[in-house]
């Protein structure tokens, strides 16, 4: 059984009068457990509007999604949201942390959702804080923290439920090269540990790090490859080099 | 225990929002102060308008008629009362004879003279002439020494009951009992003194009245003139026979033909609580009105401000509907803030009015009644309720990808 199943999905966005914008125009891909996919293609080629409609933050025009074998293209807005809950870990471009919570309760968030007590929840958002090297700022506030730190605890909030897949949408667009490769660094952990990482990039250099790179261009996939093993890059062997 | 762990973090996020917000937070809960102080003293006000009333109506005694040639209320042409003949003294003690369900009869004529005593005196005080007999025959008066016996009536003594408010006057710090004051010249006695009355009817309480012997009155200021009589049933239950009973003997007393309609009235308290009473409920009714205007205005208020905020705080319930939160913990999160406002505000409205209305105390007999605390409250939840629940119901409602658009 694939993650995700997507079999001939389109979205169609109304823009007022007989103005249609096809974002995405029959997807039909399958994305297995502990695969590293990168999704790359220009701007306005359908990544967001197909990130969003994996992470159950959006709902297909038309087309079957099966996510761990269960049909989400007919769930309801209280069902979406306890598969983004429990099921989806989701890293954005601009953080998207709450501004007036600190690290730790940024952590939290997800498992107050979930319903789990407070001090499990502490002790979880605090060992996945340390988890991304952040044990030291669980009470920092966003803005009292760097670029990478802020993407990091996102990271930690996405991982923090233990999903079955996690999502990145250009997760190191807004950060410098030097701090973009520590995140690819974390995910590539990540999945090594086991999980299962989509991500977003424009960055041919970035996308170097997946396993299979998936192309799109007009709402359309172009290409989709398996990365074989000898051609990936990690982030250790940057490093060494 | 899921629920209970998100109306914590809802309260968290409330309280918080109302930290950092801080003029924000002091203009609405403004409003909610301003609605909250003003009906509550209003609702102070009306309840003491209405104790004032109905103690005043006590004062005439509810088991008292009043019989006498003119109606209290009436919608009749007045022209078909001036006609009547004019009562007469013996009516009273005819009546007193023959009438099994009456306690006490007492005649009762009244003039305007001026008081003194020493140096203070009392200008136009309404001076009563009656019989021993009056304090039976009156409603509820609590006396200090006594009233005048029968002998003191009979013999015409010059011999007084004073109300509160003359005693006050002529006598700021003296005791007046067996003084002598002089009521247009004349010296009369002070026997008693009659417990302060207060109340809206001023002059028809005992408290601005002097009370002599009506023979006395008479030899000194004359007896033609306007004479009622007060009749008391011998117990409230009664009072209905009592009145037909009383109707029946003056008929017989002024000789009033069969099938003629009675040429005399018996008033009765009732007659003015019903006259009155819908008219103090039109105020009532007026002054809740413009006060709960008030308060809808401070409702408006916070209801604004709820917009602005979600607004501001879009993007946060985008992010939060992005991790799992479900539709109506968005709402529970907003409608806490608006509810935890409004409650702030009422609690601190509350906490303005009480001490007002201890001074509205002074003027009128009240206290703040402990419904309207528990009303005020209600309102103040009620408001911020509704008023949190139909931004938070837009934010709610918003799509997670377009909320999180939101910068
Ligand atoms: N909410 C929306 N309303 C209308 N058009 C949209 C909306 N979101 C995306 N689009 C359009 O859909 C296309 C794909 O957008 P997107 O998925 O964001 O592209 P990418 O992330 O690859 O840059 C673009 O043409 C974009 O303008
Ligand atoms: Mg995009």
């Amino acid at each position: 059984m694939h993650v995700i199943e997507f079999t001939n999905i389109t979205k169609t966005y109304d823009m007022g009068v007989a103005q249609q914008v096809q974002a995405l125009q029959g997807i039909t891909l399958a994305i297995d457990k502990n695969e590293y996919v990168a999704i790359m293609g220009p701007s306005g080629s359908g990544k967001s509007t197909l990130m969003n409609i994996i992470g159950c933050l959006d709902t297909p025009t038309s087309g079957q999604y099966l996510f761990n074998g269960v049909n989400v293209s007919e769930m309801d807005d209280n069902n979406l949201a306890r598969i983004r809950n429990k099921e989806i870990g989701f890293v954005f471009q601009t953080f998207n942390l709450l501004a007036r919570s600190d690290a730790l309760h940024n952590v939290e968030l997800p498992l107050i959702y979930a319903g789990i007590s407070a001090t499990e929840r502490r002790d979880r958002a605090r060992k996945t804080l340390e988890h991304v090297q952040l044990g030291d700022r669980a009470h920092h506030k966003p803005n009292e923290l760097s670029g990478g730190q802020r993407q990091r605890v996102a990271v930690a909030r996405a991982l923090v439920t233990q999903p079955s897949i996690i999502l990145a949408d250009e997760p190191t667009g807004n950060l410098d090269s030097r701090t973009g490769e520590e995140i690819m660094g974390l995910f590539e952990e990540l999945h090594s540990q086991g999980n299962t990482i989509i991500l977003v990039t424009h960055e041919a250099d970035i996308a170097e790090h997946a396993h299979r790179i998936i192309r799109l261009r007009d709402g359309k996939v172009e290409t989709d490859v398996r990365v074989p093993p000898e051609k990936r890059k990690t982030y250790a062997m940057k490093k060494a080099s | 225990m899921h629920f209970w762990t998100e109306v914590k973090e809802g309260l968290l996020i409330s309280f918080r929002a109302i930290r950092t917000n801080k003029i924000r937070s002091v203009l609405t809960t403004l409003g909610i102060v301003i609605g909250i102080v003003s009906v509550t003293l209003m609702a102070t006000a009306i309840e003491g308008v209405n104790r004032a009333f109905d103690k005043s109506a006590a004062a005439f005694g509810t088991d008292v008629m009043y019989v006498e040639k003119w109606p209290w209320v009436s919608n009749e042409d007045w022209t078909t009362f001036r006609n009547r003949r004019e009562f007469k003294m013996e009516y009273a003690s005819q009546l007193d004879r023959q009438a099994t369900l009456l306690s006490a009869v007492a005649p009762v004529m009244n003039t305007r003279r001026i008081l003194k005593y020493n140096n203070n005196q009392m200008e136009m005080a309404l001076i009563s002439g009656t019989t021993s007999e009056f304090i039976s025959a009156s409603g509820n008066t609590q006396l200090d020494g006594r009233f005048f016996s029968d002998e003191e009536s009979d013999g015409g003594r010059p011999v007084c009951v004073i109300g509160a408010v003359v005693a006050e006057n002529l006598f700021p710090s003296e005791d007046p009992i067996g003084k002598t004051i002089r009521v247009a010249g004349f010296p009369y006695t002070v026997l008693g003194v009659f417990e302060k009355q207060g109340g809206l009817f001023g002059e028809f309480t005992s408290d601005t009245r002097v009370f002599i012997p009506i023979h006395s009155f008479i030899s000194n200021f004359g007896g033609r003139r306007y004479i009622y009589i007060q009749a008391r049933s011998k117990s409230l239950p009664l009072l209905e026979e009592a009145k037909i009973e009383v109707e029946g003997i003056m008929r017989k007393i002024r000789q009033v033909q069969p099938g003629v309609p009675s040429d005399f009235s018996i008033n009765q308290q009732e007659l003015l609580t019903q006259t009155f009473g819908p008219i103090s409920l039109v105020i009532s009714g007026i002054g809740l009105f413009i006060t709960g205007l008030s308060l809808f205005v401070g409702g408006i208020g916070i209801m604004n401000i709820m917009f602005v905020s979600v607004t501001e705080r879009t993007k946060e319930i985008g992010i939060r509907k992005a991790i799992g939160a479900i539709r109506w913990t968005n709402l529970l999160l907003l409608l806490l803030e608006a509810a935890a406002l409004c409650l702030i505000g009422g609690t601190i409205g509350l906490g303005i009015a009480f001490p007002l209305s201890l001074i509205v105390d002074r003027i009128l007999p009240t206290a703040m009644p402990l419904s309207v605390v528990f009303i005020a409250i209600a309102i103040s939840l009620v408001v911020g309720v509704v008023s949190g629940f139909l931004p938070a119901y837009r934010a709610a409602k918003m799509d997670p990808v377009e909320a999180l658009r939101y910068e």
